[in-house]
Order: structure tokens, then C-alpha cells, then sequence
């Protein structure tokens, strides 16, 4: 078995310094001759502890590694194969210490099938994919399969698109397919643009060779001689390490003329979006593809017929390509074991928001939202109280309590006023506010609807100003009413799935967290201590010693120092309540309500 | 952020070789317009009107949609920004861990509005919709750099070294 040090090099472990490690690493391991494999690679999932260093065979996880500490590392973990207790994961519920990878609570519930490479592969050497099994799908859906049997297969397998709506890909694909055109496209969608999720990025950061490889088979199977990849422009390593592995999969013969000697060719470029959350929308992404602002257009004919420069085009999200490889390989069989009756496989989830365990992780479909949050993701930060989970992005809605045993899947989702969108989970506890965040929602996507269509433009904007009201305090009861009925005339009326979906976050809030709603109507009181308006600041006398930091930390000197060991006085009428005293007081102090 | 990186090389005027040079490489295809504006805007720092003019002209697209493109698309802008580049991360990560607060203090330090770059041209002040970075919240991207687990506090001090 070789040694490898595998250094998470994802966005998170990154800003946290893994990239200093990883020049330490290398240095002394040329110093010192070390026979280890260094591997700098996409993310391991487990951001919250970042950076994190897996040393291989065994698997040894250190977590929150800095740069000082790797001579450490060589000397006795890579050289002698001692373990140092100091950089192990303390598991939170029981206060053990744990060794190995496998055996930490957040990787256990996982099923990582789709982001397990991301760990052992550099994303920049096309080897070390080939190494782990990459391409064997390609090669088999070439030489021993027809385009009508790979079809045949992704249909039987079941699988949904990952990218929001779950539509069955092997349908899109039997669309296209059938399409007639004299020249076809295969796109690849990543420009993820739901606030929260950040699969995606990782996908492509990390192992940018399993979805080409997925492309290309996708592109066989329909008849596409030209491929796209769109990546959001605010990802500038997925743009860099997918245009490296395009180039090593066309030096191979992976992509290009006659792929792998068959009469099968394709080419694929990478085009980097403008960062207009529209572009998700196939219509939209195609008219960006094209040069031009991305408006959507009805679809009463289909892309699959008529998309990009007016030719059959299909477009899948990166995620659901990169699973199509996996279905070649192991065939539908093995891939619809996985998972629900309605939706089949595993899903990648980005765990964030107010959850100890922050980080992206792959669950089979259908386990329950309380396994998600408190099994794998440790439960709420700072021990407080559970309020709603957030799925689907600017198009879902928020979940309360009372419905954390529903199995996660596309359709159980659906039905309770949400939807599965690209994946992310935001975690809000008591000190949210749930009319904050219809709020915020609302402020989201007025700003990025593109004006085209009157229920969408100027509905949400109407939207937003209620909730606005709500929020300041200056609204009636009616409002709620109107409230509804807008949205529901918004969802009726709008051209695309944007504005189609964009009363989701106020209804669903509204159906759940109504009380809060009337708090700020009735009250004028923001239960969570969150709506500027209606919320004071307040200096809790008996904590204060009076040591001055938050009469330093104010703005707008509101407060007033009253000498040592005295508490501080804070004038209400000159507060603009910024919130800077409070982050400053580390005594709690300073208290909202 | 491919603009950012660049920073201290963008030309105070604009030099039509260089923006000729930009729409050779691209063929002078109409479809590769966004493309083209990207690259226009790494090199500038934003999109100069005499640029967007000449891209206009010799793609032979119509001013209005060449501005319709500059205008639509959030990672344009058609103002100078200056030295330095602060984005907000405003995803719903950030958001709920306090990112408006963070948003606020640095439009007070800066005496700016978010959308908008110091008098000193020192400094632009924008938002952005999530980075991906979520288990950093809140974040802010300073100059391609991520600077996470920010307070206000933390925040204000971001600013410090520039003094």
C-alpha cells in the first residue's frame, strides 16, 4: 500500500491556510526523501474543521491543521506512523478522540459515491482519475454499448436532474435524441446560483473528469458533436482545473475526433457566466451561450428541439453527469437499489447556516431530515434551538420542526410547500427571523428577475414591500391575505421558473411560522431579535465592568464610559443599532430584544 | 474575479490594439459577446464606453445590445472600480450568520454604499449573491482573498492594513 498525504485544497480549507501546508508538505518531503504521494485535492466535504490532512493507507484524519504543524506530521505520523492526538477530530457527543476517516460521525451516514474521489484524486492529473476506475464507463459505453442501450440503461436507472426540477434525465436525453437537427449540443450546467450551495463548485473543482466523462457519454447517446460547459464566474478554480482536464482528456483521445477509435466525436469548451442567477434556467444559460443578455423564453417548444442557436440541445446539471458514469459501469440496477421509490440514488447536500458540522455531504435519498441535521451534521451550533431548515434555494421554502422525520427526496420535498433544487440545506435556529428571511428572498430575486414578464417583475416587488412593511412594523393584518394572493397569482403567472417558484420562501414561512408574522404585525415585535425596527439594544448592568470595548467599537459614540467597574450607559435615541456592541462585548453585555 | 487578480496593471486609458487583440482571439464571433466583455473587463477593471464602442462596432452588433449584455450581467460594470476589490458574500449562509451587519459597518468605514468605489478610487464595495464558502460565514472576498468568520469588529479591521 503506498503513503499518501491527502491535503483538502477545496474553497474552504484554502482560506483557511491548506495551501501553505501544502508547500511545507512538499518541501520537506523532498528534504527528508520521504516515499510518500502528496496529493493536493478537491474538497473532502468536512469544511467546518478545515483544513484537514488524510494520511493513506490507514486513513488518519487530522483536522484544523496549520502549516507549523506539518514537520510533525512527516516526522511521526508519515515517517514512524505514530498518531498525534492533538490534531484529531474530538467527537462533540461523547469528547473521544477519533482516528480514522471512516470512523468520524460526519462521514459515517454518508454514502459517497460521486464526491468519495474528491479525497483521493488530484483534480489536475487525469491519472490518478484513470487510476480510480475514471473512464471505464466511456470506454464501455463506446465499444460494447449503442447509443439506444445507454439510453435504454439511464432511463431504467431512474435517475432525476440534480440541478432543481428532479425531470427524469433519461427522458430529456430520449428528447434530444430523437430531435432532428444536423448538429447537436451537450451542456453541462454549473453555474450554480443558489445562495447556500456549493456541490457544484466542488464537483468541478475537485473531479472535473467525472462529469466530461459523463458529458461524453451523454453526448454519444443523444448524437452531440459540440459541448459546452457553463461555470459561474464567481468560481475562477473550477473555470482553471476543468480547462486543464479538458485539455489532458483530448491529449488521451478522450475527447476530440473518433473518441477511443469508435466513429463517436466531440468537442467541448468551457464558457464562464456572468453572474446572473437566471443563467441556471436552460433558456436563459443558452441565450448567455449565444452572447446575449440571458432572458428566458417560454418553452412551448422545447430545447431539446429548438435551444441553443435554434438547434436540439440538451443540458444536465453536473452532478446528475457526473452519476451517469457510475449507471454504465454498475448498470441501472445496482443504481436504482439506491434510494426511494420516486427518486433513485444519492445526493450531494451542502450542509450550512447555523449546524455544527458545516460542510457538503452524500446521503442515499430518503433519509430523514433529523438524520441529516443532528446525525451527520452535529446538531445546532452554540446549543440553541432548531428552528428551519431552508431546501431549494430562492425557489424552495423553509421546513419547520414538526417535520424533520420526512425522508428527503424530490417528491416528499414538493409536498411540503419546498423543493429538492441543486441541494443546499441552510440550518436557522431561534435567533432567525423567519420574516427576515422571506425578506431576504424577496430582496434576492426582485434584483434578479430580468424584467421580461409583468407578474414576476413587478409582483415580486410588490412582495417585497409588504414584507418589508411587516418587517418595519407598519403593516396590517390584510396584508397577510394579500400576501397570499399575490403569490399565488406571482406562481400562476410568471414566464420561467423564476418567478414561477419565487413566492415559495413568503408562503411557505407564512404557512409555517404565521405567528411570527403576526408578532411583527400585531406586537411590533421581531421575536428572533432580528428586524431593525423593531428591535433595542440594551446593556445588561449586572455583566458590564465597564472595560470600555463596545464605547470604542460604536459608530456613532452612543455610548458612554462611566469609569472602571461601573456599567456603561447606551443613549436609545442616538442608536442606529448597527449591532457593532454587541460582536464587541464578549460578556454578553449586550443584549437585543 | 479573474479581474482582481490583475489589479494593479489595468491601463488608465483605453488602447484599441489591445481591445482588437481581445476580439481577434475570439474569433470576432457575435456569440462569444459575454466573453469578450469578460476579458475586457479583466484588463480594465471595468468597461470603458470607448471599448464597449469599439466592440460595438467592429462585431458589428448594435451598441444597445452590446449595453443590454454590459448592463444584464452583475460581473460588469460600467464604472471605474478602484484599487481594491471587497465583495460581501449575501448567500443565505452568510446571511443568517449576520452578513448585513458586516455589509453595514464596511459602507460606514468606507463612506461608501455598496455598488459604489471610495473617492480615492481606493477602494469598490459590492455584493455578491454566495461565494460557496459557506462554512466561513460570513465571508468577504478582498481582492480574490476569502476572509471568513468575520464580526463586525473583524470586519472593520480588514481595512487597517491599507491605512
Amino acid at each position: 500500500m503506498t503513503l499518501t498525504i491527502s491535503v483538502c485544497g477545496g474553497t474552504g480549507c484554502s482560506a483557511q491556510g491548506s495551501g501553505d501546508m501544502r508547500q511545507a508538505f512538499e518541501s520537506l518531503i523532498k528534504e527528508k526523501g520521504v516515499k510518500a504521494k502528496l496529493l493536493f485535492t478537491g474538497c473532502h466535504g468536512f469544511c467546518e474543521n478545515g483544513p484537514l490532512v488524510v494520511i493513506g493507507p490507514k486513513k488518519i484524519f487530522y483536522n484544523k491543521v496549520k502549516a507549523e504543524d506539518v514537520p510533525e506530521i512527516v516526522e511521526k505520523t508519515v515517517l514512524r506512523g505514530e498518531v498525534i492526538e492533538r490534531l484529531l477530530y474530538v467527537d462533540p457527543a461523547t469528547n473521544k478522540r477519533v482516528v480514522y476517516e471512516d470512523d468520524v460521525p460526519f462521514y459515517q451516514k454518508q454514502q459517497r459515491l460521486i464526491f468519495g474521489l474528491n479525497g483521493k484524486i488530484d483534480p489536475t492529473k487525469i491519472e490518478d482519475y484513470i487510476a480510480a476506475g475514471g473512464y471505464k464507463g466511456l470506454e464501455k459505453a463506446l465499444q460494447q454499448m449503442t447509443p439506444q442501450g445507454v439510453l435504454e440503461e439511464v432511463k431504467k436507472s431512474g435517475i432525476r436532474g440534480r440541478g432543481g426540477a428532479g425531470f427524469p434525465t433519461g427522458l430529456k436525453w430520449e428528447a434530444t435524441r430523437k430531435a432532428h437537427g444536423d448538429l447537436k449540443y451537450i451542456i453541462a450546467n454549473c453555474d450554480e446560483g443558489d445562495p447556500g450551495a456549493f456541490m457544484d463548485r466542488s464537483l468541478m473543482e475537485g473531479n472535473p473528469h467525472s462529469v466530461i466523462e459523463g458529458m461524453i457519454i451523454a453526448g454519444y447517446t443523444i448524437g452531440a458533436s459540440e459541448g459546452y460547459i457553463y461555470i459561474r464566474n464567481e468560481y475562477p478554480l473550477a473555470v482553471q482545473n476543468t480547462s486543464v482536464a479538458l485539455a489532458q482528456a483530448e491529449e488521451i483521445g478522450f475527447l476530440g475526433k473518433n473518441i477511443l477509435g469508435s466513429d463517436y466525436s466531440l468537442s467541448i469548451t468551457v464558457n464562464r457566466g456572468g453572474g446572473a442567477f437566471i443563467c441556471g434556467e436552460s433558456t436563459a444559460l443558452m441565450a448567455s451561450l449565444e452572447g446575449k443578455a440571458g432572458e428566458p423564453r417560454a418553452k412551448y417548444i422545447h430545447t431539446s428541439e429548438r435551444g441553443l442557436y435554434d438547434r436540439p440541445s440538451n443540458l444536465n446539471n453536473v452532478e446528475t453527469l457526473a452519476n451517469i458514469p457510475h449507471i454504465v459501469n454498475r448498470g441501472a440496477g445496482w443504481f436504482s437499489s439506491v434510494g426511494t421509490a420516486g427518486s433513485k440514488g444519492t445526493k450531494i447536500f451542502s450542509l450550512v447556516g447555523k449546524i455544527n458540522n458545516t460542510g457538503l455531504i452524500e446521503v442515499p435519498m430518503g433519509v430523514t431530515l433529523r438524520e441529516i441535521i443532528y446525525d451527520i451534521g452535529g446538531g445546532i451550533k452554540n446549543n440553541k434551538k432548531f428552528k428551519a431548515v431552508q431546501t431549494g434555494g430562492p425557489s424552495g421554502g423553509c421546513i419547520p420542526e414538526s417535520l424533520l422525520d420526512l425522508k428527503v427526496d424530490f417528491d416528499e420535498l414538493a409536498r411540503a410547500g419546498s423543493m429538492m433544487g441543486s441541494g443546499g440545506m441552510i440550518i436557522m435556529d431561534e435567533n432567525t427571523c423567519m420574516v427576515d428571511i422571506a425578506r431576504y428572498f424577496l430582496g434576492f430575486l426582485a434584483e434578479e428577475s430580468c424584467g421580461q414578464c409583468v407578474p414576476c417583475r413587478e409582483g415580486i416587488k410588490r412582495l417585497l414591500e409588504i414584507v418589508t412593511n411587516i418587517a418595519e412594523g407598519k403593516a396590517e393584518m390584510g396584508d397577510l391575505d394579500l400576501l397570499e394572493r399575490l403569490g399565488s397569482t406571482v406562481c400562476d403567472a410568471s414566464l420561467c421558473g423564476l418567478g414561477q417558484t419565487a413566492p415559495n420562501p413568503v408562503l411557505s414561512t407564512l404557512k409555517y411560522f404565521r405567528d411570527e408574522y403576526v408578532a411583527h404585525i400585531v406586537d411590533r415585535k421581531c421575536p428572533a431579535g432580528v428586524c431593525k425596527s423593531l428591535i433595542r439594544y440594551f446593556i445588561v448592568a449586572e455583566n458590564c465592568p465597564g472595560c470600555g470595548l463596545c464605547v470604542k467599537a460604536c459608530p456613532v459614540k452612543a455610548i458612554t464610559f462611566m469609569g472602571k467597574k461601573k456599567p456603561v450607559v447606551l443613549d436609545q435615541d442616538m442608536c442606529t443599532k448597527c449591532g457593532s456592541c454587541f460582536d464587541a462585548c464578549k460578556l454578553k453585555a449586550v443584549e437585543v430584544r | 474575479m479573474s479581474s482582481s487578480t490583475r489589479l494593479s496593471a489595468a491601463p488608465e486609458t483605453v488602447d484599441s490594439k489591445q481591445i482588437l487583440a481581445i476580439l481577434d482571439r475570439f474569433h470576432r464571433k457575435e456569440g462569444q459577446l459575454v466573453a469578450i466583455l469578460q476579458e475586457v473587463q479583466a484588463l480594465h477593471r471595468y468597461l470603458p464606453r470607448e471599448a464597449l464602442d469599439l466592440v460595438s462596432s467592429e462585431l458589428n452588433v448594435s451598441p444597445s445590445q452590446v449595453y443590454h449584455v454590459a448592463t444584464f450581467f452583475r460581473a460588469f460594470s460600467l464604472k471605474p472600480r478602484g484599487k481594491h476589490l471587497l465583495q460581501v458574500c449575501l448567500g443565505t449562509a452568510c446571511h443568517v450568520r449576520g452578513a448585513v451587519k458586516i455589509k453595514e459597518k464596511l459602507e460606514e468605514k468606507l463612506c461608501v454604499q455598496a455598488g459604489e468605489t471610495t473617492e480615492d478610487r481606493n477602494f469598490t464595495l459590492e455584493t455578491v449573491n454566495c461565494v460557496g464558502a459557506c462554512a466561513l460565514g460570513p465571508v468577504v472576498v478582498l481582492d480574490g482573498q476569502y476572509k471568513g468568520k468575520l464580526d463586525t469588529d473583524k470586519a472593520a479591521q480588514l481595512l487597517e492594513k491599507f491605512k
